[in-house]
């Protein structure tokens, strides 16, 4: 599903210039989920970032379920986005004057699904994520938790090949982020490739593969025993 | 990309997001109200002074008599000098290419009865071309004619108020006047634009008057008429030889300015224009000055409204908008606010201006105002088309933002 060779990523702070990707190598099966652990300044995020087509590389091959990621200019990596990727945020990252159920039919919106599929669409992905009598209410009106539900279900709408999640618990209690890795381990149960950054080990542990960071070299790659989330809730 | 689910969305944006519409709403409408206003206006003050010369002809030269200030030839100063019948004569035999008609004026205050209704009238003395020279509009009859100057017929021409006043609703037409003891047949009634004053009047032959005050030959003002052809220029060279005429025949001083006067209607509506034009073109200014202040402030609220939408922005194109969904998402809204919000300010300075009508021409001097559609419209345009450019420049930096940094958390 995902392919990267070799891949650098340095950023200019001034006058210095900050290697922060030094050559990572990794690939993801279909089906798979996957943790990228490491502390704060590994790259991590960075990496996510560049599979999110939200950044790019300075060098090195990246191919999405076959099809080579290079030279995009903005309208095709937009496009690359709606079709093939979902992503979750830390900060939910929710249109916070949009309903639930608007802001779920948002990425059907710009792959021009007709309205009312629209709405039915979204009302079913809300209703997996447990959150159906809640589809009228604004972000405010909304906890973290079902907050990140609805990004959940936001990123899930447009079907995509890929789900990327940033630190999707880190704004979150540890009740409700087992709530929420729960609901991503049934995502990903239904066949879905997930990718979580995390730099808490528990949550790494809720996934099927573990990939530690350090200094942007990845240091290690293990599969592990998922734990399933659903014990703690 | 004009869809009708991408005005849907825009739709809902605008709602949810009252204050932004209301800022931007509030300020395009407010820039174009007083534009309109104000150009509004001003044309009402041009209407003024248009219609303070549309009372009388503007192609006459009102002649006045003063008192030398110099000695001259052998006369003393402080001489009055006095017009008489055969100035008209002398202005009729050397100046025929010139002249279109001469008409003296011989004001006097007198006692008019008619039955028992009485009262003091302004009775002047003229000549058939004092018609044109005032404007003066006949409701029935007839004004005088040259027949009347000749045979020094006992006729006279009232106004629309001496007959209300005189003769309450009964037909003045043949009846007979008492006009300072003698008896005039009333042979027309007039009405006049000047208003009241001019209304209140009664003109009779020069020659008649004359004959009455002992058959003397004096005439206290006169009206000289130019052919319109002659121009501006022909009409102020014209002044200069008659000027030049009656101070040689009187024996006045070339240098002296106190022995006639002449008052140059043409002189003063051309001046009068210019003053108009001037004052056009400095509420022109004003009012294209609240334009670009409309502009700058639109300008100001796009940038605010696109730094505030930069989260959401990113959002979105992480979503999958590309850059041109996102750049006609900021324009197409601000393009809908501007444009109704623009139409509104614009319709409500119309209804008040047309509201205005007459009722500031007393004290305001401001006649009518009005404004030319296309231009108000041109106005509101303009300005919708500057607060696109102004919210596009900005708008397409926001959708170059990477939504890596765009959803960076503060």
């Amino acid at each position: 599903m995902i392919e990267i060779k070799d891949l650098h990523k340095s950023y200019k702070m001034g006058s210095n210039t900050l290697h922060v990707l030094k050559g990572i190598n990794f690939s993801v099966q279909e089906g798979e989920l996957v943790a990228i652990m490491g502390s704060s300044g590994s790259g991590k995020s960075t990496l996510l970032n560049i599979l999110g087509m939200l950044d790019v590389a300075d060098s090195g091959e990246y191919t999405l379920d076959g099809v080579p990621i290079k030279n995009l200019n903005e309208t095709k990596a937009a496009n690359y986005r709606n079709k093939f990727l979902g992503f979750v945020f830390q900060s939910f990252n929710l249109i916070n004057y949009k309903s639930a159920l608007e802001n779920v039919a948002l990425p059907l919106y710009y792959q021009r699904v007709p309205r009312k599929e629209r709405q039915e669409r979204a009302l079913k992905y809300l209703d997996q994520v447990g959150l159906k009598e809640w589809a009228t209410h604004l972000p405010s009106e909304l906890s973290g938790g079902q907050n990140q539900r609805v990004a959940i279900a936001r990123a899930m709408a447009s079907e995509p090949k890929v789900l990327l999640a940033d630190e999707p618990t880190g704004a979150l209690d540890s009740t409700t982020s087992y709530e929420v890795m729960d609901l991503i381990q049934k995502i990903n149960d239904q066949g879905n490739t997930i990718l979580v950054v995390t730099h808490e080990d528990d949550i790494a542990h809720m996934c099927k593969r573990i990939v530690y960071l350090k200094d942007g070299v990845i240091v290690e790659d293990k599969k592990v025993k998922q734990v399933r989330a659903s014990k703690y809730v | 990309m004009f869809s009708r689910d991408t005005w849907i969305e825009i739709f809902k944006t605008i709602q949810k997001n009252k204050l932004r519409t209301f800022l931007s709403g509030f300020t395009v409408a407010l820039g174009i109200f007083i534009f309109v206003s104000l150009f509004g206006l001003g044309n009402g003050l041009i209407n003024t002074f248009d219609k303070f010369f549309q009372e009388d002809a503007t192609n006459v030269l009102y002649f006045f008599p003063g008192k030398t200030t110099l000695p001259y030839k052998g006369y003393k100063s402080s001489r009055r000098i006095e017009f008489e019948n055969s100035d008209l004569a002398d202005i009729k035999k050397n100046f025929p290419m010139f002249l279109e008609y001469v008409t003296p004026r011989i004001s006097r205050n007198l006692l008019v009865k008619f039955m028992e209704e009485s009262d003091n009238y302004t009775t002047t003395g003229v000549d058939w071309g004092h018609q044109y020279a005032e404007k003066t509009i006949m409701m029935k009859g007839r004004y005088l004619n040259v027949e009347d100057i000749k045979h020094r017929t006992k006729y006279a021409v009232i106004g629309r108020l001496v007959e209300q006043d005189l003769f309450g609703s009964k037909n003045a037409l043949g009846k007979y006047l008492d006009i300072g003891g003698s008896a005039f047949k009333v042979i027309g009634v007039f009405q006049d634009d000047g208003g009241d004053r001019e209304e209140r009047g009664i003109y009779v032959p020069y020659t008649t008057l004359q004959l009455i005050e002992k058959n003397t030959d004096k005439i206290d003002q006169f009206v000289v008429a130019f052919k319109p052809e002659l121009g501006y220029l022909g009409a102020m060279a014209f002044e200069r030889s008659l000027d030049k005429f009656f101070k040689d025949k009187k024996f006045i001083s070339p240098k002296d300015q106190n022995g006639i006067f002449i008052r140059n209607v043409a002189d003063q509506l051309q001046q009068n224009q210019q003053f108009a034009r001037v004052l056009q073109i400095i509420v022109a200014f004003v009012a294209f000055g609240t334009i670009i202040a409309g502009i700058i402030g639109i300008s100001n609220i796009m940038v605010f409204v696109v730094k505030e939408r930069t989260k959401e922005l990113g959002i979105r194109k992480a979503l999958g908008a590309t850059p041109r969904e996102v750049i006609s998402t900021i324009l197409l809204e601000s393009v809908f606010i501007t444009t109704i919000s623009g139409f509104t300010g614009m319709l409500i300075g119309i209804a008040l201006l047309s509201s205005l009508g007459e009722s500031l021409s007393e004290n305001y001097f401001i006649l009518n105002p009005y404004i030319n559609t296309g231009v108000a419209i041109f106005a509101t345009l303009l300005l919708v088309l500057f607060g696109a450019v102004a919210g596009y420049i900005p708008a397409k930096r926001a959708a170059r933002i990477k939504p890596i940094i765009a959803l960076r958390d503060e």
